[in-house]
C-alpha cells in the first residue's frame, strides 16, 4: 500500500509546516470557505499542528447549512403533498425544518427519494408522467451547473412534470459580505477549490483588491490545505493581497466555460437568504424567465409557511466565523447529530458536525489532539498525514 | 455533497441526445454526463460531481485522491446508502428498501 504509507507519513507534510513556522511572525486569521476543507482540517488536526499565531476560521461553505429554514419548510410542504415525488441528495434528509425533516416526511407516507444526480430525478419524472417530480436544487457553483443542465434537458425533452426547488448560492458575494461585516476578523481566504474548478478565478481579483485580502484557491486534502495556508501567510507577511491558485491540478483560471454558459442561460443572479446570516445581495441564482415553468415555487403554492428557528441555535454565528462550534452552549448538550438544532450539526459538511465527530467538545483547547479513541465515521483521526507527491513543493 | 470525486472514463455514448459516460470511481461504477466536458475520452480522468464531469484531471492526481478518499471512508459517504446513514444518525422511522435504490446504479 505504497500511497497509504506515504499518506500516513507525517515527516513529508512536516516540510510544509516547517516553512509556515519559519514564515509567520505575528497572528493571522484565515478563513477556509469550503465545508469539505473544514472537515479535513478538523479530521487531521491541521489547526492544532499549525503555529499558534495562525487561526483557521470556518466559513459558510456548507450548502446544506446555509439553505434557509424557509426553503427547508417549503421542501417539507411540497414533499408531503399527494401526487408528488420529492427528490433530494441524501444529505438533506435529516436537516431540521420547523418541527420535522424529510426523513420523517417519508416515514409519514411522503414519496421522498434520494438521488445521486439530478438527472436521476429527471428520469423518475419521465417514468412517472402522472406524478409531479420536484428536485431540491441547493448548493454552490459546483452543484448549480448539473441542476441547470437538468432543467435545460427537461425543457428540451418536453418533460413537463419536472420542477426544481431552487436555493442556489454563490461564493464571491458571501466573501464580500463577510469582509464588509464590522465584526470581521478574516485576513486571508482559502478559496473553495471545486467552486473554482467550475467558475475559474476571474471573480476573485476584484475582491482581493477591494478588501486588501489574499485569496488562495485551495483543495481539501491535508497537503492542499497546508500549501494554501503557506501561500496565504507568505502574502500576509509581505503585505500582499493577490489571488493565487494552489490547486492547479483541478482548477484553471477560466474554469469550465460550458458550465458557465449553461448557468447564464438557465439561471439569473438574484438576492438570496442564507440561513443564520440573512439576505446577501446577488448571492444566489433563480431560474430565468424562460425556465419559470420548471420553478417549483411557481408551480406549488408554498407561501406563508410559519417558520420558527430554534432560539438557542447559533449556527448563523458559526457560519460567519464569529463563533467556534464548541463555544455554543447547546453544542453537545441540547444539540447533537441525533437531535440537531440546526443544519451545521447534521450536515456531512457542517462545522458543528465536524467538531462533534472528531470530539472537539471543549472550547479553548487549541493544541490538544483528538483522543485516539474518538469515534469517527471512518476510522481514527490522525494528525496531518499526506504525501508530498503532487505538491508544488515536491 | 460538495465533494467531487475523480473517476476514470470507461466508455462514452450519446443517449437521448446527451453525451454520457460510464465512469469508474475506484470500483463503484456510475453513469456520468459529459455535456460540460465533451472531449473527455475513455481512459481519461475527471472530477465528477453529482453525476457530471466538471474538470479534467491527470491520472496520478486522480489515483492519489481516490486512494485518499477510500482510506478516509469518503467514498462510502458519497456512494453509500443515505437512508441507512440517516437512520443510524437517529431517524425515528425505519428506512424503507428499494425507493432510493431504483435510480442508483
Amino acid at each position: 500500500m505504497k500511497y497509504i504509507d506515504e499518506f500516513q507519513n507525517p515527516d513529508l507534510a512536516g516540510r510544509l509546516l516547517d516553512e509556515i513556522r519559519a514564515t509567520v511572525t505575528r497572528p493571522w486569521a484565515l478563513m477556509e470557505v469550503c465545508g469539505g476543507q473544514t472537515h479535513s482540517i478538523i479530521r487531521h488536526g491541521i489547526d492544532q499542528l499549525l503555529p499558534p499565531e495562525i487561526e483557521l476560521i470556518h466559513g459558510p461553505g456548507c450548502p446544506v447549512c446555509v439553505t434557509p429554514l424557509e426553503m427547508i419548510d417549503k421542501a417539507l410542504e411540497i414533499a408531503s403533498r399527494p401526487g408528488v415525488i420529492f427528490c433530494s441528495f441524501g444529505d438533506m434528509l435529516r436537516v431540521p425544518g420547523t418541527g420535522r425533516d424529510l426523513f420523517q416526511v417519508r416515514g409519514q407516507g411522503g414519496d421522498v427519494r434520494v438521488v445521486y444526480s439530478p438527472l436521476d430525478a429527471l428520469r423518475i419524472a419521465e417514468q412517472n408522467p402522472d406524478r409531479e417530480v420536484v428536485f431540491f436544487g441547493i448548493g454552490f457553483e459546483t452543484t448549480a451547473p448539473p441542476n441547470a443542465m437538468t432543467v435545460h434537458q427537461a425543457r428540451k425533452r418536453n418533460i413537463r412534470n419536472f420542477s426544481l426547488l431552487v436555493s442556489h448560492v454563490r461564493v464571491p458575494p458571501a466573501i464580500d459580505a463577510i469582509m464588509r461585516s464590522p465584526e470581521c476578523r478574516v485576513q486571508g481566504f482559502l478559496a473553495a477549490g471545486h467552486v473554482c474548478s467550475v467558475m475559474g478565478t476571474a471573480e476573485y481579483p476584484e475582491l482581493a483588491r477591494r478588501h486588501q485580502v489574499p485569496i488562495v484557491v485551495t483543495g481539501f486534502e491535508p497537503l492542499d490545505i497546508l500549501e494554501g495556508v503557506r501561500r496565504t501567510v507568505l502574502q500576509l507577511e509581505r503585505g500582499e493581497h493577490t489571488v493565487e491558485n494552489a490547486y492547479q491540478r483541478a482548477v484553471t483560471a477560466e474554469g469550465n466555460p460550458a458550465a458557465q454558459a449553461m448557468l447564464s442561460d438557465v439561471f439569473e443572479v438574484a438576492d438570496r437568504a442564507w440561513r443564520g446570516i440573512g439576505v446577501i445581495p446577488d448571492s444566489g441564482w433563480r431560474l430565468s424567465a424562460r425556465y419559470r415553468d420548471h420553478d417549483a415555487e411557481h408551480r406549488f403554492s408554498v407561501e406563508g409557511i410559519d417558520t420558527r428557528e430554534p432560539a438557542e441555535c447559533r449556527s448563523g454565528e458559526v457560519l460567519q466565523g464569529l463563533l467556534k462550534p464548541n463555544e455554543c452552549e447547546a453544542f453537545g448538550t441540547t444539540c447533537t447529530p441525533r437531535s440537531p438544532l440546526g443544519a451545521t450539526m447534521v450536515s456531512s459538511e457542517g462545522a458543528c458536525a465536524a467538531y462533534y465527530l472528531y470530539r472537539r467538545l471543549d472550547a479553548g483547547t487549541p493544541g490538544q489532539r483528538p483522543p485516539a479513541s474518538a469515534p469517527t465515521a471512518s476510522g481514527t483521526p490522525s494528525p496531518v498525514t499526506a504525501s508530498l507527491e503532487g505538491s508544488p513543493l515536491a | 455533497m460538495c465533494l467531487a470525486v475523480p473517476g476514470k472514463v470507461l466508455d462514452v455514448e450519446v443517449r437521448d441526445g446527451t453525451r454520457m459516460a460510464t465512469v469508474d470511481f475506484g470500483g463503484v461504477v456510475k453513469e456520468v454526463c459529459l455535456e460540460y466536458l465533451p472531449d473527455l475520452k475513455p481512459g481519461e480522468y475527471a472530477i465528477v460531481h453529482v453525476g457530471f464531469a466538471l474538470q479534467k484531471l491527470d491520472e496520478e492526481s486522480a489515483r492519489r485522491t481516490l486512494e485518499l478518499f477510500e482510506t478516509l471512508g469518503l467514498l462510502q459517504e458519497e456512494f453509500g446508502d443515505p437512508w441507512e446513514a440517516a437512520e443510524a444518525a437517529g431517524g425515528e422511522w425505519p428506512a424503507q428498501d428499494g425507493v432510493g435504490g431504483e435510480v442508483r446504479q
